[in-house]
């Protein structure tokens, strides 16, 4: 099994250490790993912006990058739910490669737990951790189930996270509400976005976080900008780095 | 409520001025929702009674022309006159012209997110007459000349303190009391003289049941009722998209409404009307508005299926922290965000962009109704036909070019980046909307692509 690496571009630019937990884990995990050269974004800014119509020429990049490949595997929830939902082919004949590629491309926790079927790991991480489910992974992917739907409850991410040794997970008030991260939200909403990050930030403080973890790093870097201002020292940490830590 | 050019970030910037007050507008809304959660729970077949009522819409939506026929033909059978309004000026034009056949100047009106949507108040006023609300949210921001902020919760945003101050300029009570309790038993005093003395009467319209030619109308203070049986005339005026096909389906709809409203396993009343009782008249309008127009538009066909229940604007967190307000239309939120641009794209081409696209409104919505995928398409639609500002569009196509140039993208990051580390000023400044309340992330001594091509070159 060959599996694609997938660095969205703001976690190859700002958080490398995020990629490089998820390829020492699933390296760990006996996954034969490669990491396509020439790529760049999966065009969600664009896209959910209202320009889905500019991002072809990004398509033709993804799909020259990640072709041929058994899986492909990503560290953000968001970034997936993209490609699985939007990944189109220019040119007919590329459709199947295109298909096959929404068809394998992989969050890591859902990955690990659907594919890899992992039930135990070695990581040690000795702290209180608050999860934030982001909501692209959660309603969009799935990997756990909505408190707004009447449905038995699960959770891919909290699932391995409470395979490691010394973590504990604390309980939150609103267990799923959005950071407000939202891409381009950020900016053009200022300030409910701001806001609803930091009621988000104190959920995971009222209940005495010492780390907010989560599947998707871009509401983690939300979350970690407003923390940095508010210079709390708790800290963000993706989960890939989390199942990564050492003993 | 009239019209305003003012877009949903800025006016959501100025009601997040207010810190405390969005505190509490956000947590008195989570509480409904919370509600709506326990009382959805109650049901395990909760989820089997929303894909019914989804189904039922579908077919509804599908057969429109025929069941809307169908509810005519019943309705005149059963004494009910029938008018048909293309638009809102049509609307408003025959709710005035029963007026004045009957000559009268003062009418009560219960809720009716219709001629909200119509504002029909502004109407009638200019022509001189004088509408009460008789819904007591309604009332309230009918006091303070404000538009309703929420379609079940007119007066939400409000705080009892405010509504006392409204009370003592406008109904009399003592100054500086409020307690609701007070303040109900004297809007009951001030309604129940108009209740006595109007002769015409207005209502919405719930559910139109094709099969009887009857409809339902859902209160939890009765007032409908109150106004419709003390009139001699009851205009009833309903979206043509409200109508169900039998009656039996009721026991789908009524389930689903206040659950998914208030977290109330029914309405306090749930009336129905058939026909006029004697010596009575009862008009029916039904209204297009462009609702035709959106049934014509595939990927926003659903939003039809809307029965206004609300649960999308009490689960919205962006709703919660913006005021409804700030949605510059009748109906706010989530689902008022898609049916907007259908009236009108170009004033609010804003409002599909209000939104995180977390999902929370596709899953309590009793109906399913796709709503933030409803959104994400309507981004695409607004773009394409122009609406968006022009720094936005040329930021979107400079970065659809650096991510589809991956040198140029290493680069364009390395520069970014030795930016950020040597003249952070560049970025960390009051033109940078990240910046104002969130710190930027520390730029890393270099890319992931830079760190794997030292460490695992052999891979190349």
């Amino acid at each position: 099994m060959t599996v694609g690496l997938f660095i969205p571009c703001y976690v190859d630019q700002f958080y490398p250490k995020v990629a490089i937990a998820t390829l020492e884990l699933l390296e760990k995990l006996g996954v034969d790993v490669v990491y396509p050269f020439n790529q760049t974004c999966c065009g969600q800014p664009m896209a959910n912006s209202g320009f889905e119509h500019l991002t072809q020429s990004c398509n033709n990049l993804f799909i020259q990058n990640f072709i041929n490949l058994d899986y492909i595997v990503s560290p953000s929830g968001s970034c997936v739910l993209h490609i699985k939902e939007h990944l189109h082919a220019e040119k007919p004949h590329e459709e199947p490669a295109a298909t096959h590629i929404r068809n394998k491309i992989y969050e890591l926790t859902e990955f690990l737990t659907d594919i890899l079927k992992i039930e135990n790991l070695t990581a040690r991480f000795p702290h209180r951790v608050g999860m934030h489910q982001s909501c692209h992974g959660q309603r969009g992917l799935k990997l756990s189930q909505m408190t707004e739907l009447v449905a038995e409850p699960f959770s891919k991410p909290e699932k391995l996270l409470r395979m490691v040794e010394g973590l504990e997970l604390i309980d939150l008030s609103r267990q799923d509400e959005c950071c407000g991260f939202g891409g381009t939200f950020c900016v053009a909403e200022e300030a409910v976005s701001a806001k609803m990050g930091k009621d988000r930030v104190k959920d995971h403080l009222d209940h005495g976080a010492e780390f907010i973890t989560g599947a998707d790093m871009s509401c983690l870097m939300h979350l970690e900008g407003i923390l940095k201002r508010q210079k709390s020292n708790v800290q963000v940490k993706h989960i890939a780095e989390i199942l990564n830590s050492h003993a | 409520m009239h019209k305003t050019i003012a877009e949903h970030p800025s006016l959501a910037d100025k009601f997040n001025k207010d810190e405390e007050r969005v505190n509490w507008h956000d947590q008195t809304l989570w509480w409904v929702r919370a509600k709506r959660d326990k009382a959805a729970h109650t049901l395990p077949e909760w989820e089997d009674l929303r894909n019914l009522a989804s189904q039922i819409k579908h077919n509804v939506l599908s057969n429109l022309s025929e069941y809307l026929v169908q509810f005519e033909e019943n309705a005149l059978k059963n004494n009910i006159q029938v008018h048909w309004a293309a638009d809102a000026q049509e609307h408003n034009a025959i709710v005035k012209s029963i007026l004045q056949k009957h000559g009268v100047a003062q009418i009560v009106k219960s809720k009716s997110m219709l001629t909200e949507e119509c504002h029909l108040n502004d109407y009638l006023q200019k022509e001189g007459i004088e509408v009460i609300d008789t819904d007591l949210g309604e009332r309230i921001v009918q006091l303070a000349q404000e538009p309703p902020s929420h379609i079940v919760l007119p007066c939400i945003h409000k705080k009892k303190e405010e509504i006392g101050e409204l009370f003592h300029l406008h109904l009399g009570t003592p100054a500086g009391n409020a307690d609701p309790q007070f303040l109900t038993a004297a809007a009951r005093l001030h309604l129940r003289e108009k209740f006595l003395t109007r002769k015409i009467a207005i209502t919405g319209v719930n559910f139109a049941v094709a099969e009887t030619g009857e409809f339902v109308v859902c209160t939890n203070e009765g007032n409908a009722d109150m106004g419709a049986h003390l009139a001699d005339v009851h205009i009833a005026c309903m979206g043509i998209e409200k109508l169900i096909p039998e009656r039996h389906h009721l026991g789908v709809f009524l389930r689903l409404l206040a659950r998914s409203a208030t977290g109330q396993p029914i309405t306090t009343y749930s009336s129905h009307f058939k026909k006029p009782r004697q010596g009575q008249e009862m008009h029916l309008v039904l209204v297009d508005n462009g609702r035709s127009r959106q049934l014509g538009r595939e990927d926003f066909r659903n939003s039809l299926k809307c029965i206004r229940c609300g649960a999308c604007m009490n689960t919205c967190p962006v709703y919660r922290r913006s005021g409804g307000h700030s949605y510059h239309n009748a109906i706010a939120g989530p689902i008022g965000s898609i049916l907007a641009p259908n009236l009108d794209m170009k004033d609010y081409a804003d409002l599909p962009f209000a939104s995180t696209l977390c999902g929370s409104c596709s899953n309590v919505c009793p109906v399913k109704i796709d709503i933030h995928n409803q959104l994400y398409k309507w981004r695409q639609v607004l773009v394409q036909q122009g609406y968006a500002p022009a720094a936005k569009k040329a930021a979107m196509q400079g970065m659809a070019f650096t991510f589809s140039h991956p040198a140029f993208y290493r680069m364009a990051g390395k520069t970014g980046k030795w930016f950020m580390k040597t003249t952070p000023f560049v970025v960390n400044n009051s033109f940078n909307p990240w910046y104002k309340q969130r710190d930027m992330p520390e730029p890393p001594k270099e890319s992931f692509h830079d760190w794997y091509k030292k460490n695992r070159k052999q891979n190349e």
